[in-house]
């Protein structure tokens, strides 16, 4: 009996492994899957930016020559860039956040809903960007 | 060993830090949504952006302890978060652990810088 046993080939198990970040762009994500990764990305380009921001931060605060300093600094192309993809990151972040308390008190769990906020969130935030970028750069 | 710890009474995890986390994440997100709102208020409904409306706004001792408590919050915040992209994203035990330190030791110098800068206008 046991020497049946072993002479069966030992069957190749599939393994489920996380999916490697090459693989990315062979999957398709759906809108809740592509809020969810920005929800990292964006939390990690504010972290990797934290020191940028409190440096403005304090500029804009300690006194008028500084804040003077702090306009000169927005007011360049680059630093523009730089504030509107943090901008972006902040409001991408918040209101997919705020997606995230709703469902934590199993709010718009279903499949349906789940999509919409997903494509509410990529839109307001985008709204909200425009919105604040406009302010800043003094528009309105 | 008392024998309280059996059956559905059994203790199947150790430290809870996961739950304790996840809640610290939840609450720091909360305090920050009720800080944006009020922040992203007064910068967009202010006539023109100027250093006596914004230094204003933080000159108030209620809006620094209001600021103070959203940053340390978020400092929290930020740490769970960057702790679970390093669990996920790097395997080597020695990297990861040097990452979560260097990231850790980050975030509480900038929640001192934060109190440097709040305390200053």
């Amino acid at each position: 009996m046991s020497e049946v046993v072993r002479e069966v080939p030992k069957k190749d198990r599939p393994q489920f492994r996380n999916i490697h970040i090459t693989q990315l762009p062979n999957y398709r994500l759906p809108l809740a899957g592509i809020v969810s990764i920005l929800h990292r990305i964006s939390g990690f380009l504010m972290f990797a930016l934290l020191p940028f921001v409190l440096y403005l931060f304090e500029l804009s605060v300690r006194s008028e020559i500084s804040f003077a300093y702090f306009h000169g600094i927005a007011s360049h192309w680059f630093a523009k860039l730089i504030l509107l993809a943090l901008i972006w990151a902040y409001m991408q972040h918040f209101c997919a956040g705020v997606r995230h308390l709703l469902m934590d008190v199993h709010f718009g769990l279903d499949k349906d809903s789940a999509r919409t906020s997903a494509a509410s969130v990529l839109a307001v935030s985008l709204l909200l960007t425009a919105l604040v970028g406009l302010k800043l750069f003094g528009v309105f | 060993m008392s024998n309280n710890n059996i059956g559905p009474k059994r203790l199947v995890v150790g430290a809870h830090y996961g739950l304790r986390d996840w809640l610290a994440q939840r609450i720091t997100a909360i305090v920050m949504v009720l800080y944006t709102a009020t922040l992203l208020v007064s910068f967009l409904t202010g006539s023109n952006f100027s250093y006596e409306g914004w230094a204003g706004l933080f000159a108030q001792q209620w809006f620094k302890l209001f600021s103070v408590v959203t940053f340390f919050g978020l400092f929290y915040h930020a740490w769970v978060g960057m702790r679970d992209i390093w669990m996920d994203y790097v395997k080597s035990v020695g990297v990861r652990l040097t990452l979560q330190i260097a990231t850790l030791l980050w975030l509480i110098a900038c929640a001192a810088w934060t109190v440097q800068i709040l305390w200053s206008v």
